[in-house]
Protein backbone atom coordinates (compact mmCIF):
# COMPACT_ATOMS: atom_id res chain seq x y z
CA UNK A 1 0.00 0.00 0.00
CA UNK A 2 1.08 3.59 -0.62
CA UNK A 3 1.71 5.68 2.46
CA UNK A 4 2.86 9.25 2.90
CA UNK A 5 4.24 10.41 6.19
CA UNK A 6 5.92 13.64 7.17
CA UNK A 7 9.17 12.47 8.75
CA UNK A 8 11.20 15.14 10.52
CA UNK A 9 9.32 17.75 8.52
CA UNK A 10 10.02 16.22 5.08
CA UNK A 11 7.41 14.40 3.00
CA UNK A 12 8.14 10.68 2.54
CA UNK A 13 6.18 8.46 0.19
CA UNK A 14 6.64 4.71 0.01
CA UNK A 15 4.91 1.57 -1.08
CA UNK A 16 4.94 -0.77 1.92
CA UNK A 17 3.41 -4.04 3.03
CA UNK A 18 0.63 -3.40 5.56
CA UNK A 19 2.54 -5.42 8.16
CA UNK A 20 5.56 -3.09 8.03
CA UNK A 21 6.24 -1.78 11.51
CA UNK A 22 6.88 1.92 11.87
CA UNK A 23 10.38 1.30 13.23
CA UNK A 24 11.22 -0.93 10.28
CA UNK A 25 9.84 1.69 7.91
CA UNK A 26 11.91 4.45 9.49
CA UNK A 27 15.12 2.42 9.50
CA UNK A 28 14.81 0.55 6.21
CA UNK A 29 12.66 2.70 3.93
CA UNK A 30 13.64 6.13 5.22
CA UNK A 31 17.22 5.13 6.11
CA UNK A 32 16.92 6.72 9.53
CA UNK A 33 18.78 4.28 11.75
CA UNK A 34 18.92 6.51 14.85
CA UNK A 35 15.78 4.80 16.13
CA UNK A 36 16.78 1.50 17.74
CA UNK A 37 15.02 -1.80 18.33
CA UNK A 38 15.78 -3.09 21.81
CA UNK A 39 13.26 -5.65 23.03
CA UNK A 40 10.93 -5.75 20.03
CA UNK A 41 8.17 -6.59 22.53
CA UNK A 42 6.82 -3.14 23.44
CA UNK A 43 8.67 -3.01 26.74
CA UNK A 44 11.95 -1.11 26.51
CA UNK A 45 11.13 2.13 24.71
CA UNK A 46 14.38 2.16 22.66
CA UNK A 47 12.21 2.58 19.55
CA UNK A 48 10.35 5.64 20.87
CA UNK A 49 9.57 8.35 18.33
CA UNK A 50 7.04 11.16 18.31
CA UNK A 51 3.85 10.64 16.31
CA UNK A 52 1.83 13.84 16.02
CA UNK A 53 4.11 15.21 18.75
CA UNK A 54 3.40 12.39 21.22
CA UNK A 55 5.75 9.58 22.25
CA UNK A 56 4.93 6.15 20.81
CA UNK A 57 6.78 2.83 20.60
CA UNK A 58 7.48 2.45 16.90
CA UNK A 59 7.94 -1.32 17.20
CA UNK A 60 4.28 -1.54 18.20
CA UNK A 61 2.76 0.62 15.52
CA UNK A 62 2.27 -0.08 11.84
CA UNK A 63 3.68 2.34 9.31
CA UNK A 64 0.18 2.21 7.84
CA UNK A 65 -1.22 3.65 11.07
CA UNK A 66 1.05 6.67 10.68
CA UNK A 67 -0.04 7.30 7.10
CA UNK A 68 -0.95 10.96 6.63
CA UNK A 69 0.59 11.95 9.97
CA UNK A 70 3.88 13.35 11.16
CA UNK A 71 6.74 11.52 12.83
CA UNK A 72 9.80 12.96 14.56
CA UNK A 73 12.85 10.80 15.15
CA UNK A 74 16.12 11.54 16.93
CA UNK A 75 17.53 12.75 13.59
CA UNK A 76 14.91 15.49 13.52
CA UNK A 77 15.79 17.15 16.82
CA UNK A 78 19.01 19.10 16.20
CA UNK A 79 18.84 22.37 14.27
CA UNK A 80 20.06 22.49 10.66
CA UNK A 81 23.34 24.07 11.79
CA UNK A 82 23.95 21.14 14.14
CA UNK A 83 22.93 22.89 17.34
CA UNK A 84 21.64 20.19 19.64
CA UNK A 85 18.07 20.17 20.91
CA UNK A 86 17.99 21.25 24.59
CA UNK A 87 17.24 17.67 25.68
CA UNK A 88 20.16 16.31 23.63
CA UNK A 89 22.42 19.01 25.04
CA UNK A 90 21.30 18.18 28.57
CA UNK A 91 22.04 14.45 28.06
CA UNK A 92 25.50 15.50 26.86
CA UNK A 93 26.09 17.89 29.75
CA UNK A 94 24.81 15.54 32.45
CA UNK A 95 26.37 12.41 31.01
CA UNK A 96 22.92 10.89 30.57
CA UNK A 97 24.19 7.91 28.61
CA UNK A 98 26.64 5.07 28.85
CA UNK A 99 26.54 2.60 25.95
CA UNK A 100 23.96 4.83 24.26
CA UNK A 101 21.62 2.12 23.05
CA UNK A 102 18.59 3.41 24.92
CA UNK A 103 19.48 7.04 24.34
CA UNK A 104 17.53 7.87 21.19
CA UNK A 105 14.38 6.44 22.77
CA UNK A 106 15.06 8.13 26.11
CA UNK A 107 15.60 11.49 24.45
CA UNK A 108 12.44 11.19 22.33
CA UNK A 109 10.38 10.05 25.32
CA UNK A 110 11.78 12.97 27.31
CA UNK A 111 11.00 15.49 24.57
CA UNK A 112 7.41 14.21 24.36
CA UNK A 113 7.10 14.16 28.13
CA UNK A 114 8.42 17.71 28.65
CA UNK A 115 6.01 18.94 26.01
CA UNK A 116 3.17 17.60 28.18
CA UNK A 117 4.74 18.55 31.50
CA UNK A 118 7.27 21.41 31.10
CA UNK A 119 7.90 21.83 34.84
CA UNK A 120 8.19 18.30 36.24
CA UNK A 121 9.35 17.13 39.63
CA UNK A 122 11.96 14.39 39.82
CA UNK A 123 9.20 11.88 40.53
CA UNK A 124 7.24 13.11 37.49
CA UNK A 125 10.32 12.49 35.32
CA UNK A 126 10.79 8.99 36.68
CA UNK A 127 7.15 8.16 36.05
CA UNK A 128 7.14 9.93 32.70
CA UNK A 129 10.02 7.76 31.51
CA UNK A 130 8.76 4.48 32.96
CA UNK A 131 8.29 3.10 29.47
CA UNK A 132 12.02 3.35 28.78
CA UNK A 133 14.59 0.91 30.08
CA UNK A 134 18.33 1.47 30.28
CA UNK A 135 20.31 -1.75 30.42
CA UNK A 136 23.29 0.23 31.66
CA UNK A 137 20.94 1.36 34.46
CA UNK A 138 22.15 4.93 34.20
CA UNK A 139 18.80 6.31 35.32
CA UNK A 140 20.20 8.81 37.78
CA UNK A 141 21.95 10.93 35.17
CA UNK A 142 19.11 10.51 32.69
CA UNK A 143 16.69 11.99 35.21
CA UNK A 144 19.19 14.77 35.98
CA UNK A 145 19.43 15.51 32.27
CA UNK A 146 15.67 15.74 31.80
CA UNK A 147 15.35 18.03 34.82
CA UNK A 148 18.18 20.19 33.48
CA UNK A 149 16.50 20.38 30.08
CA UNK A 150 13.26 21.45 31.76
CA UNK A 151 15.17 24.21 33.57
CA UNK A 152 16.21 25.73 30.25
CA UNK A 153 12.53 26.26 29.54
CA UNK A 154 13.24 25.76 25.84
CA UNK A 155 11.66 22.39 25.23
CA UNK A 156 8.84 21.67 22.86
CA UNK A 157 7.90 18.59 20.86
CA UNK A 158 9.57 18.84 17.47
CA UNK A 159 6.63 18.25 15.19
CA UNK A 160 3.79 19.83 17.11
CA UNK B 1 9.44 -9.87 14.78
CA UNK B 2 7.05 -9.14 11.97
CA UNK B 3 3.36 -10.04 11.96
CA UNK B 4 2.05 -12.52 9.41
CA UNK B 5 0.78 -10.81 6.27
CA UNK B 6 -2.70 -9.33 6.35
CA UNK B 7 -4.89 -7.00 4.37
CA UNK B 8 -5.30 -3.52 5.87
CA UNK B 9 -8.56 -1.59 5.69
CA UNK B 10 -8.91 1.84 7.28
CA UNK B 11 -12.38 2.75 8.44
CA UNK B 12 -13.41 6.40 8.58
CA UNK B 13 -16.62 5.82 10.50
CA UNK B 14 -18.24 3.23 12.75
CA UNK B 15 -20.57 2.18 9.92
CA UNK B 16 -17.65 1.65 7.56
CA UNK B 17 -15.86 -0.42 10.19
CA UNK B 18 -18.89 -2.62 10.81
CA UNK B 19 -19.46 -3.10 7.09
CA UNK B 20 -15.80 -4.05 6.57
CA UNK B 21 -15.82 -6.62 9.38
CA UNK B 22 -19.06 -8.12 8.08
CA UNK B 23 -17.58 -8.34 4.59
CA UNK B 24 -14.36 -10.05 5.66
CA UNK B 25 -15.83 -12.44 8.22
CA UNK B 26 -14.28 -14.48 11.03
CA UNK B 27 -10.60 -13.86 10.31
CA UNK B 28 -10.92 -10.09 10.29
CA UNK B 29 -10.18 -8.06 13.41
CA UNK B 30 -10.59 -4.47 14.50
CA UNK B 31 -7.35 -2.61 15.21
CA UNK B 32 -7.70 0.22 17.72
CA UNK B 33 -4.55 1.37 19.55
CA UNK B 34 -2.84 -1.90 18.73
CA UNK B 35 -1.25 -2.08 22.19
CA UNK B 36 -2.57 -5.58 22.80
CA UNK B 37 -3.21 -6.84 19.30
CA UNK B 38 0.08 -5.90 17.61
CA UNK B 39 2.31 -7.58 20.25
CA UNK B 40 0.20 -10.75 19.82
CA UNK B 41 0.50 -10.52 16.04
CA UNK B 42 4.26 -10.04 16.23
CA UNK B 43 4.48 -13.23 18.27
CA UNK B 44 2.10 -14.80 15.74
CA UNK B 45 -0.26 -15.68 18.57
CA UNK B 46 -2.84 -13.77 16.55
CA UNK B 47 -2.93 -14.06 12.76
CA UNK B 48 -5.90 -12.11 11.45
CA UNK B 49 -6.05 -12.02 7.66
CA UNK B 50 -7.70 -8.60 7.58
CA UNK B 51 -7.22 -5.70 9.98
CA UNK B 52 -9.92 -3.05 10.06
CA UNK B 53 -8.19 0.01 11.54
CA UNK B 54 -10.70 1.97 13.60
CA UNK B 55 -8.22 4.29 15.32
CA UNK B 56 -9.31 7.17 13.14
CA UNK B 57 -13.01 6.81 13.83
CA UNK B 58 -12.90 10.14 15.63
CA UNK B 59 -16.66 10.21 16.25
CA UNK B 60 -16.07 7.35 18.70
CA UNK B 61 -13.55 9.39 20.69
CA UNK B 62 -15.45 11.50 23.22
CA UNK B 63 -16.30 11.87 26.89
CA UNK B 64 -19.70 13.47 27.44
CA UNK B 65 -22.18 14.13 30.21
CA UNK B 66 -25.28 12.13 29.28
CA UNK B 67 -27.43 13.23 32.22
CA UNK B 68 -27.58 10.25 34.53
CA UNK B 69 -24.22 8.83 33.36
CA UNK B 70 -20.97 9.70 31.61
CA UNK B 71 -20.59 8.31 28.09
CA UNK B 72 -17.09 7.42 26.88
CA UNK B 73 -16.51 6.65 23.20
CA UNK B 74 -14.76 3.30 22.77
CA UNK B 75 -11.93 4.84 20.74
CA UNK B 76 -11.02 7.31 23.47
CA UNK B 77 -7.34 6.87 24.27
CA UNK B 78 -6.13 6.12 27.80
CA UNK B 79 -4.35 9.50 27.77
CA UNK B 80 -7.58 11.35 27.03
CA UNK B 81 -9.43 9.40 29.74
CA UNK B 82 -6.60 10.11 32.20
CA UNK B 83 -6.65 13.88 31.56
CA UNK B 84 -10.41 14.42 31.19
CA UNK B 85 -11.65 17.13 33.55
CA UNK B 86 -15.23 15.91 33.11
CA UNK B 87 -14.26 12.43 34.29
CA UNK B 88 -12.16 13.86 37.11
CA UNK B 89 -15.29 15.58 38.42
CA UNK B 90 -17.95 13.02 37.61
CA UNK B 91 -16.21 9.63 37.77
CA UNK B 92 -12.68 10.25 38.97
CA UNK B 93 -11.94 6.58 39.49
CA UNK B 94 -11.90 5.88 35.75
CA UNK B 95 -9.43 8.70 35.05
CA UNK B 96 -7.16 7.64 37.89
CA UNK B 97 -7.13 4.00 36.81
CA UNK B 98 -6.42 4.96 33.18
CA UNK B 99 -3.40 6.92 34.43
CA UNK B 100 -1.93 3.64 35.75
CA UNK B 101 -2.17 1.71 32.48
CA UNK B 102 1.26 0.86 31.06
CA UNK B 103 3.42 3.89 30.30
CA UNK B 104 3.05 7.20 28.45
CA UNK B 105 3.71 5.62 25.07
CA UNK B 106 1.06 2.96 25.68
CA UNK B 107 -1.47 5.53 26.90
CA UNK B 108 -0.90 7.67 23.81
CA UNK B 109 -2.13 4.81 21.59
CA UNK B 110 -4.24 2.38 23.65
CA UNK B 111 -7.98 2.92 23.96
CA UNK B 112 -10.54 2.18 26.65
CA UNK B 113 -12.58 0.17 24.15
CA UNK B 114 -9.55 -1.93 23.25
CA UNK B 115 -8.91 -2.67 26.94
CA UNK B 116 -12.52 -3.78 27.33
CA UNK B 117 -12.73 -5.80 24.10
CA UNK B 118 -9.43 -7.55 24.80
CA UNK B 119 -11.01 -8.89 28.00
CA UNK B 120 -7.83 -9.48 30.00
CA UNK B 121 -8.40 -10.07 33.72
CA UNK B 122 -4.95 -8.56 34.33
CA UNK B 123 -6.00 -5.24 32.76
CA UNK B 124 -6.78 -2.31 34.99
CA UNK B 125 -9.77 -0.59 33.42
CA UNK B 126 -12.01 -3.67 33.11
CA UNK B 127 -11.90 -4.23 36.90
CA UNK B 128 -12.87 -0.60 37.49
CA UNK B 129 -15.71 -0.89 34.98
CA UNK B 130 -16.99 -4.10 36.58
CA UNK B 131 -16.89 -2.42 40.00
CA UNK B 132 -18.84 0.54 38.60
CA UNK B 133 -21.34 -1.79 36.91
CA UNK B 134 -20.66 0.05 33.64
CA UNK B 135 -22.75 -0.58 30.55
CA UNK B 136 -21.20 -1.33 27.15
CA UNK B 137 -22.84 -0.47 23.83
CA UNK B 138 -22.17 -2.98 21.03
CA UNK B 139 -23.10 -2.34 17.42
CA UNK B 140 -23.25 -4.60 14.37
CA UNK B 141 -24.98 -4.58 11.02
CA UNK B 142 -28.08 -5.98 12.67
CA UNK B 143 -28.38 -3.24 15.27
CA UNK B 144 -27.24 -2.11 18.68
CA UNK B 145 -27.40 -3.79 22.08
CA UNK B 146 -26.24 -2.92 25.56
CA UNK B 147 -24.71 -5.27 28.12
CA UNK B 148 -23.60 -4.89 31.73
CA UNK B 149 -19.89 -5.18 32.47
CA UNK B 150 -20.20 -8.28 34.65
CA UNK B 151 -22.12 -10.15 31.91
CA UNK B 152 -19.65 -8.99 29.27
CA UNK B 153 -16.51 -10.67 30.62
CA UNK B 154 -17.18 -14.39 30.20
CA UNK B 155 -13.82 -16.16 30.56
CA UNK B 156 -10.07 -16.05 30.00
CA UNK B 157 -9.67 -13.44 27.22
CA UNK B 158 -13.30 -14.16 26.35
CA UNK B 159 -16.11 -11.66 26.14
CA UNK B 160 -19.71 -11.51 24.97
CA UNK B 161 -18.61 -9.49 21.93
CA UNK B 162 -19.50 -11.19 18.65
CA UNK B 163 -16.88 -11.17 15.89
CA UNK B 164 -18.95 -8.73 13.80
CA UNK B 165 -19.67 -6.35 16.69
CA UNK B 166 -17.96 -3.05 17.37
CA UNK B 167 -17.87 -1.78 20.94
CA UNK B 168 -18.92 1.85 20.54
CA UNK B 169 -19.49 3.28 23.99
CA UNK B 170 -18.81 2.73 27.69
CA UNK B 171 -21.32 4.21 30.14
CA UNK B 172 -20.25 4.83 33.72
CA UNK B 173 -22.28 6.14 36.64
CA UNK B 174 -21.61 9.57 38.12
CA UNK B 175 -19.54 8.27 40.99
CA UNK B 176 -18.07 11.69 41.72
CA UNK B 177 -14.65 13.25 42.23
CA UNK B 178 -13.73 11.39 45.43
CA UNK B 179 -14.32 8.23 47.43
CA UNK B 180 -12.17 6.08 45.17
CA UNK B 181 -8.73 4.52 45.17
CA UNK B 182 -6.71 2.15 43.02
CA UNK B 183 -4.00 -0.05 44.49
CA UNK B 184 -1.90 -1.62 41.77
CA UNK B 185 0.78 -3.99 42.95
CA UNK B 186 3.63 -4.79 40.61
CA UNK B 187 7.36 -5.18 40.83
CA UNK B 188 8.52 -3.30 37.76
CA UNK B 189 7.53 0.05 36.29
CA UNK B 190 4.99 -0.08 33.44
CA UNK B 191 3.99 -3.67 34.26
CA UNK B 192 0.57 -5.23 34.56
CA UNK B 193 -0.74 -5.64 38.09
CA UNK B 194 0.22 -8.83 39.90
CA UNK B 195 -2.97 -8.00 41.77
CA UNK B 196 -4.95 -4.77 41.77
CA UNK B 197 -7.83 -3.50 43.89
CA UNK B 198 -10.06 -0.65 42.87
CA UNK B 199 -12.62 0.98 45.13
CA UNK B 200 -15.32 3.43 44.08
CA UNK B 201 -18.31 4.91 45.84
CA UNK B 202 -21.62 4.78 43.96
CA UNK B 203 -24.75 6.19 45.60
CA UNK B 204 -23.02 6.10 48.98
CA UNK B 205 -22.05 2.42 48.75
CA UNK B 206 -18.54 1.05 48.31
CA UNK B 207 -17.82 -0.96 45.17
CA UNK B 208 -14.73 -3.14 44.97
CA UNK B 209 -13.11 -4.49 41.79
CA UNK B 210 -10.20 -6.93 41.54
CA UNK B 211 -7.50 -7.12 38.87
CA UNK B 212 -5.86 -10.47 38.09
CA UNK B 213 -7.70 -12.54 40.68
CA UNK B 214 -9.39 -14.93 38.26
CA UNK B 215 -10.24 -15.58 34.62
CA UNK B 216 -12.18 -12.34 34.37
CA UNK B 217 -12.11 -8.96 36.09
CA UNK B 218 -14.05 -9.46 39.31
CA UNK B 219 -16.17 -7.66 41.83
CA UNK B 220 -15.43 -8.48 45.47
CA UNK B 221 -19.08 -8.89 46.39
CA UNK B 222 -18.34 -10.45 49.80
CA UNK B 223 -16.41 -7.32 50.80
CA UNK B 224 -19.17 -5.05 49.55
CA UNK B 225 -21.80 -7.03 51.46
CA UNK B 226 -19.74 -7.03 54.65
CA UNK B 227 -19.30 -3.26 54.47
CA UNK B 228 -22.99 -2.75 53.78
CA UNK B 229 -23.86 -4.73 56.90
CA UNK B 230 -21.59 -2.57 59.02
CA UNK B 231 -18.30 -4.50 59.16
CA UNK B 232 -15.09 -2.55 59.72
CA UNK B 233 -12.76 -2.05 56.77
CA UNK B 234 -10.22 -4.44 58.30
CA UNK B 235 -12.81 -7.16 58.76
CA UNK B 236 -14.50 -6.68 55.39
CA UNK B 237 -11.16 -6.82 53.55
CA UNK B 238 -10.51 -10.29 54.95
CA UNK B 239 -13.07 -11.68 52.50
CA UNK B 240 -11.43 -10.02 49.46
CA UNK B 241 -10.26 -13.32 47.97
CA UNK B 242 -13.43 -15.29 48.78
CA UNK B 243 -14.58 -17.28 45.78
CA UNK B 244 -11.60 -16.14 43.66
CA UNK B 245 -9.52 -18.60 41.67
CA UNK B 246 -6.45 -16.51 40.94
CA UNK B 247 -3.80 -17.63 38.48
CA UNK B 248 -0.40 -18.84 39.56
CA UNK B 249 2.61 -17.72 37.52
CA UNK B 250 6.22 -16.55 37.76
CA UNK B 251 5.16 -13.51 39.77
CA UNK B 252 2.95 -15.02 42.41
CA UNK B 253 1.38 -18.17 43.80
CA UNK B 254 -2.34 -18.49 44.47
CA UNK B 255 -1.78 -17.95 48.20
CA UNK B 256 0.31 -14.85 47.63
CA UNK B 257 -2.32 -13.38 45.30
CA UNK B 258 -5.03 -14.06 47.90
CA UNK B 259 -2.91 -12.31 50.51
CA UNK B 260 -2.31 -9.37 48.18
CA UNK B 261 -6.03 -9.06 47.46
CA UNK B 262 -6.84 -8.79 51.17
CA UNK B 263 -4.10 -6.24 51.83
CA UNK B 264 -4.75 -4.14 48.71
CA UNK B 265 -8.52 -4.06 49.26
CA UNK B 266 -7.95 -2.89 52.82
CA UNK B 267 -5.56 -0.18 51.66
CA UNK B 268 -7.89 0.93 48.88
CA UNK B 269 -10.85 1.09 51.27
CA UNK B 270 -8.84 3.05 53.83
CA UNK B 271 -7.59 5.48 51.21
CA UNK B 272 -11.07 6.01 49.80
CA UNK B 273 -12.88 6.35 53.13
C1 LIG C 1 4.10 -2.19 27.32
C2 LIG C 1 2.63 -2.34 27.60
C3 LIG C 1 2.19 -2.24 28.91
C4 LIG C 1 0.84 -2.36 29.20
N1 LIG C 1 0.47 -2.26 30.51
C5 LIG C 1 -0.84 -2.35 30.81
C6 LIG C 1 -1.26 -2.22 32.18
O1 LIG C 1 -0.46 -2.00 33.08
N2 LIG C 1 -2.58 -2.31 32.43
C7 LIG C 1 -3.50 -2.53 31.46
O2 LIG C 1 -4.68 -2.58 31.75
N3 LIG C 1 -3.14 -2.67 30.16
C8 LIG C 1 -1.83 -2.59 29.82
N4 LIG C 1 -1.46 -2.71 28.50
C9 LIG C 1 -2.49 -2.97 27.48
C10 LIG C 1 -3.16 -1.69 27.06
O3 LIG C 1 -4.08 -1.30 28.06
C11 LIG C 1 -3.91 -1.77 25.74
O4 LIG C 1 -4.05 -0.45 25.33
C12 LIG C 1 -5.30 -2.30 25.74
O5 LIG C 1 -5.30 -3.54 26.38
C13 LIG C 1 -5.83 -2.49 24.32
O6 LIG C 1 -6.32 -1.32 23.76
P1 LIG C 1 -5.98 -0.98 22.25
O7 LIG C 1 -6.81 0.19 21.88
O8 LIG C 1 -4.54 -0.85 22.08
O9 LIG C 1 -6.58 -2.27 21.49
P2 LIG C 1 -6.00 -3.19 20.32
O10 LIG C 1 -4.71 -3.79 20.71
O11 LIG C 1 -6.07 -2.46 19.04
O12 LIG C 1 -7.14 -4.31 20.31
C14 LIG C 1 -7.23 -5.28 21.33
C15 LIG C 1 -8.37 -6.24 21.00
O13 LIG C 1 -9.65 -5.61 21.10
C16 LIG C 1 -10.32 -5.59 19.84
N5 LIG C 1 -10.95 -4.27 19.76
C17 LIG C 1 -10.32 -3.06 19.96
N6 LIG C 1 -11.22 -2.07 19.93
C18 LIG C 1 -12.43 -2.63 19.69
C19 LIG C 1 -13.75 -2.11 19.56
N7 LIG C 1 -14.01 -0.80 19.69
N8 LIG C 1 -14.77 -2.98 19.33
C20 LIG C 1 -14.52 -4.32 19.21
N9 LIG C 1 -13.31 -4.87 19.34
C21 LIG C 1 -12.26 -4.04 19.57
C22 LIG C 1 -9.27 -5.88 18.79
O14 LIG C 1 -9.82 -6.54 17.67
C23 LIG C 1 -8.31 -6.78 19.56
O15 LIG C 1 -8.78 -8.08 19.57
C24 LIG C 1 -0.11 -2.58 28.15
C25 LIG C 1 0.32 -2.66 26.84
C26 LIG C 1 1.68 -2.55 26.55
C27 LIG C 1 2.11 -2.66 25.13
S1 LIG D 1 11.96 -2.08 20.79
FE1 LIG D 1 10.04 -1.09 20.92
S2 LIG D 1 9.68 -1.08 23.02
FE2 LIG D 1 11.56 -2.21 22.92
S1 LIG E 1 22.99 3.82 28.11
FE1 LIG E 1 23.24 1.70 27.74
S2 LIG E 1 21.19 1.04 27.67
FE2 LIG E 1 21.00 2.99 28.43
Amino acid sequence: MKISISVNGGAQEHDVEPRTLLVQYLREDCGLTGTKVGCDTSSCGACTVLFEGESVKSCTMLAAQADGGSVTTIEGLAAADGTLHPVQQAFHDKHGLQCGYCTAGMVMAAVGFLDENPTPSERDVREGLEGNLCRCTGYHNIVEAVLAAAETGAVSGGSK
Amino acid sequence: MIPAAFEYVRAGSADEAIAAIAEHGEDAKFLAGGMSLLPLMKLRLATPTVLVDVARVRDLSYITDAGDHIAIGALTRHRDVETSTLLAQECGVVASVAAQVGDNQVRHRGTIGGSVAHGDAASDLPAALVALDATFVLRSGSGERTIGASDFFTGFLETALNADELLTEIRVPKAGASGFNFQKFNRRAQDWAIVGAVVATVDGAKRVGLVNMGNTPLRATAVEAALASGASIADAALSAADGCEPPTDLNASVEYREHLARVLVRRALEASA
